[in-house]
């Protein structure tokens, strides 16, 4: 049993596992906080942006004034964004036979290795996985392909001059690695490499090996994966939550009498209890509207958010928030919210009892029904006409980099009524409010993280008895 | 039951100890007790639990699951009852329909009660498609695909390598909702398959799509009323689906009911199990949902009286009881009506008998009804054709095959298709039978370390992708399977061990000297045993490993010498590779 490490970043892991003459891929994270050293990509020209002066050296010379601008302090790459992508190097991707992932936020970095590796395997994923997953690469894409941008960046990659750059750009590893965003082609063609499967399915590799997904309890169609041998039993948890939120509990019976198992994707702030955390929300967000305040949410167009509009329909009425609007803004917002409603099979026992009615497993249908929730593609169109204030609005990305996000930071932070509701964890929230500073509107962080903390991955390897464990 | 029949289907499988009842259907064509199957042939005294390890129900239709809680609280059962998500959400309503039609309109007492249904439900386990699901440790089922009705599956039931298939009820070709079944090649021992269709080859759906429209279409537009018996869920989606587009298309106005209020909570299955319907639907559901309907409206019973032309989509779909019967019966008179059936009829339902030509019905009080209006037929009940059945079991490879759900001179017809086509037995029992099929089941057997040690050490190093001839003795002992060395085996049996020594003669034409032959034979083998030691001894014999050759004389013949080969039995695989060889005789010339 050999592994290789091919990401950085703790919570979108990217390994590749040798065993029983297999090459597996456990998983494809794309390290995305390489764009906060980028400035915004703002929808609609952004006077402040655009006079953002140029950053000179210390010694005075100005040839990085095109590509570097200073805002607040802080230096910023004037360009497409690029993203941090898994390690190439280490070994030839190509003889990489299959690639296993565990949940749609551990597929993003797919088209760029399907595509540009020489990648011949298989990919195995479940279906909520999948679907998911093409909304997230859709959102990335249209976010990014919507706001042209003439300029392309590269002098400031230069070692020399990376060497005389301010922090953190002078600190970022591999700059010349980073890629700029796959293309809808691209995405296409990677998802058409995948082969849907289904829960304790368990299919042959090569009659070597077989794998088996198991159900992680993370998000919909999350899964950890069994690999095993006659003999031998390596055990791939990779986010996995034992709280009950809306995707199936988790399994861990199953993992028992592991031989390895290589634990990923663990909560990066196991000191925020989620409950916590979403009572956090709610009360912020009803102060702010009560005193004629808006509030946005950056979020990703599927996951906590469907836990969060399940909440606020339990709360927007005891709240007296009956008449504020919320807004879901997304290109794949209606998508995104449809498929929440067909996945019964993968959902938590409640909400498949629900279904069995029949009746639809997550109450934001009825927001929509009853005109509470509004959803829109863009800011463009048919939103501009009905937007209302004070209101909500739950829009990605969360880096606050790109997509519909920035036009309501440019719109809103110069306000002190508004607040900015930090729920996603992925990014630290000071460096993705860096570029709009000084900033007026309130800020909070209430990070929501379901996955594994220290305490229940003891607990969880007392009890699944496991002779070894590996943390990448 | 199924059994050269097509109603209640029940089916009973002992697989290697384990025992499995697929299904647990109830018998349109009867009011007694042959409506449901006969659990006696289980067990005469014990409980149900005790006998089988679990229960399977492949699809939602009453013939494969009404007669469950009947099965579970009735005769009592407590086991695990295995189904997929939408056949578990759907069958408790077609449960209480069934319950209310037979209780509530035919006055019926001592039939399951609604109670009865929430606790059967209760036992319920839903599985996912293509998840394996371990029933204990050495029990497990898989469910496939099948098409035929939202949520419908066929299984796979798997102990140790032997292993059955049941395909439930299954289409082959993607209707208008509905995918088509598929199976991997999983060459089961036995493949259980319905026949409805033993002996149909049916023509293109299209073709059946356009006549059906058609015949719709002209009744309508000379003020005709049409009926279309169809149960609520299944076939009713696919002809709605049609007749809208089809009202879309052409700009009509005749109204299209709907006869239950069972539609719109049937249409909303659909919706929320969108996953299971065919790829079009699923791909296009966030723009356009197939399952709302703008043209089909809901019925009451008042509207059957209207004048003017109507399509009316009612339940049952057999004509058996109900509001279908009901509105049979007013309609039934005028001439310019037609009523098409799109499904089978069992015997002894309304719908066979006017499929099969009757004209005058009596009806319950000895009422003769006389039948006007025009019956068609049309064949859109979602089974696998002849051409079906015949595709699916090369998909699987099954080594034998074995017809359910059907009529007795259809399977004959199909049973010798099947044994002439895949040379693989084909059974056909009927209700009551039981058919004993042998399989060739692999048993598993621990080998010693030491043996293990041993062996790989002899001869070319050990490749896992070939296999390697190994010497042990056997031993079975305590229900389990050994290999050990013959010592070892000798030591706990106590035994005395025996040499056995095989010798045997290989004529050779050589006129020369028997040291010559013997050297001959020393350079012909040293050169083709590459890998083995051969040793010319001083006495002139010959050994290879451990096997002695010596080459005398013949006692008569001078030209012919005589090559003695000897070997112990250990070394039986090289000595008789050795005898053969030298059978072959020396090359002509030694160099």
């Amino acid at each position: 049993l050999l592994q290789y490490c091919l990401s950085g970043h703790p919570t979108l892991p990217c390994n590749v596992l040798k065993f029983k003459s297999t090459t597996i891929m456990l998983d494809c994270g794309l390290d995305m906080t390489s764009t906060l050293n980028f400035l915004p990509l703002p929808l609609v020209q952004s006077p402040r942006l655009s006079k953002l002066p140029g950053w000179v050296l210390k010694d005075g010379s100005t040839f990085l004034d095109k590509e570097l601008k200073e805002c607040s302090g802080h230096v910023f790459v004037d360009s497409v964004p690029e993203f941090c992508l898994p390690e190439t190097e280490l070994l030839d991707l190509s003889t990489v036979d299959v690639i296993l992932i565990s949940n749609y936020h551990c597929m993003m970095a797919l088209p760029y290795i399907t595509e540009y590796t020489g990648f011949t395997g298989t990919v195995y994923a479940t279906e909520p996985t999948v679907q998911i997953g093409r909304l997230l690469m859709e959102e990335l894409v249209n976010s990014i392909e919507r706001v042209p941008k003439a300029q392309s960046a590269s002098m400031w990659k230069n070692k020399e001059v990376q060497r005389l750059l301010p922090a953190p750009l002078k600190d970022a590893v591999e700059v010349s690695m980073w890629r700029k965003c796959y293309t809808m082609p691209e995405v296409n063609a990677a998802l058409s490499k995948i082969q849907l499967v289904g829960y304790s399915q368990k299919i042959e590799l090569f009659g070597a090996v077989q794998v088996t997904p198991l159900s992680s309890g993370y998000a919909l169609g999350s899964s950890n994966w069994i690999i095993q041998s006659h003999y031998e039993k390596v055990s791939y948890v990779s986010g996995s939550s034992l709280l009950t939120t809306h995707p199936q509990p988790m399994d861990q019976a199953s993992l028992k009498n592991s031989d390895v198992l290589i634990l990923t994707g663990l909560t990066q702030i196991p000191t925020a209890n989620p409950d916590g955390m979403v009572g956090e929300f709610c009360s912020n967000l009803a102060m702010t509207v009560r005193n004629g305040g808006n509030v946005l949410v950056p979020c990703y167009p599927s996951g906590v958010i469907y836990d969060l509009l399940e909440c606020l329909y339990q709360y927007i009425d005891s709240a007296g928030l009956s008449n504020v609007p919320f807004y879901f803004i997304s290109p794949v917002a209606n998508s995104s919210l449809e498929f929440s409603q067909i996945f019964a099979e993968w959902l938590c026992h409640n909400k498949q009892t629900k279904v069995y009615l029949p009746e639809p497993p997550f109450p934001h249908a009825e927001l929509i029904q009853t005109n509470k929730l509004k959803h829109y593609p863009s800011i463009h169109g048919d939103f501009s006409n009905d937007f209302k204030q004070p209101c909500v609005v739950f829009t990605g990305h969360p880096s606050l980099r790109f997509g519909d996000v920035v036009h309501f930071m440019e719109l809103w932070g110069k306000s002190s009524l508004n607040t900015v509701i930090f729920t996603e964890p992925d990014f630290s929230y000071l460096d993705a409010l860096a570029p709009y500073q000084p900033l007026a509107m309130k800020c909070v962080y209430c990070p929501i993280d379901t996955r594994l903390n220290f305490i229940q991955v003891s607990k969880l390897l007392k009890e699944v008895q496991v002779m070894n464990s590996l943390l990448p | 039951g199924a059994g050269q029949d097509v109603g209640r289907s029940c089916i009973l499988v002992s697989i290697a100890g384990k025992n499995v009842m697929l299904d647990c259907g109830m018998h349109m064509g009867y009011n007694d007790d042959r409506r449901f199957p006969d659990f006696s042939y289980i067990t005469q005294n014990g409980r149900l639990t005790d006998f089988l390890d679990c229960v399977i129900i492949s699809h939602f239709h009453l013939d494969h699951c009404g007669a469950l809680p009947y099965f579970s609280e009735m005769v009592g059962y407590d086991g695990p009852i295995y189904m997929t998500h939408p056949t578990k959400a759907i069958c408790p309503i077609l449960l209480e329909d069934y319950r209310k039609i037979t209780v509530d309109k035919k006055g019926e007492t001592n039939f399951f009660t609604s109670q009865m249904i929430k606790d059967c439900m209760k036992k319920v386990v839903a599985v996912h498609l293509h998840q394996t699901v371990q029933v204990d440790e050495e029990l497990e089922i898989k469910a496939y695909y099948a098409g035929h009705v939202l949520g419908a599956a066929m299984f796979q039931i798997k102990v140790g390598c032997e292993s059955v298939v049941y395909t439930g009820d299954y289409n082959m070709t993607p209707d208008r909702h509905l995918g088509a079944a598929w199976i991997d090649k999983c060459r089961p021992d036995l493949l259980i398959t319905e026949s409805t269709y033993a002996t149909t080859i049916r023509d293109s759906k299209r073709c059946r799509e356009r006549d059906f429209l058609k015949k719709v279409h002209e009744t309508v537009e000379r003020g005709g009323k049409v009926l279309i018996p169809v149960f609520a869920l299944g076939r009713a989606q696919e002809l709605c689906i049609l007749l809208e587009t089809f009202w879309e298309r052409m700009n009509l106005k005749a109204p299209i009911y709907f006869s239950t209020g069972l539609t719109e909570k049937a249409n909303h299955y659909y919706k929320l199990f969108i996953t299971w319907t065919n790829q079009k639907i699923r791909k296009t559901f966030v723009q356009r949902n197939m399952f709302e309907f703008k043209h089909i409206k809901a019925f009451d019973r008042a509207f059957a009286d209207n004048p003017g032309p109507m399509v009316v989509f009612a339940t049952p779909g057999m004509l058996h009881a109900g509001q279908s019967l009901q509105i049979f019966r007013k309609w039934a008179g005028n001439e310019k009506n037609m009523v098409i059936m799109p499904g089978y009829c069992v015997q002894g339902t309304v719908g066979h008998k006017i499929l099969s030509g009757q004209r005058k019905l009596e009806m319950e009080g000895r009422q003769i009804l006389e039948v006007k209006m025009q019956v068609e037929y049309m064949s859109f009940s979602a089974h696998a054709d002849a051409k079906g059945i015949m595709q699916l079991i090369r998909q699987a490879e099954p080594r034998n095959v074995l017809l359910v759900h059907g009529e007795a001179k259809k399977m004959e017809f199909l049973k010798q298709k099947i044994e002439q086509e895949f040379h693989v037995s084909c059974f056909m029992p009927a209700n009551g039978e039981t058919t004993t099929i042998l399989t060739n089941p692999c048993i598993p057997v621990d080998i010693s370390l030491g043996l293990l040690k041993r062996e790989t050490a002899i001869g070319p190093l050990p490749d896992a992708k070939k296999p390697k001839l190994m010497h042990g003795s056997l031993l079975m002992k305590d229900n389990s399977f050994r290999l050990v060395s013959p010592e070892q085996a000798l030591k706990e049996l106590g035994l005395a061990e025996h040499q056995l020594r095989f010798t045997c003669r290989v004529h050779i034409q050589d006129p020369r000297k028997e040291h010559e032959t013997g050297l001959r034979v020393y350079n012909h083998l040293k050169g083709i045993l590459k890998d083995y030691s051969v040793q010319h001894l001083p006495d002139g014999s010959i050994t290879v490993e451990s096997i002695l050759i010596q080459a005398t004389a013949h006692s008569e013949d001078q030209g012919t010498k005589v090559l003695l080969v000897s070997w112990t039995y250990q070394d039986e695989e090289l000595g008789s590779y050795l005898t053969s060889l030298l059978k072959k005789g020396l090359p002509q010339s030694t160099p």
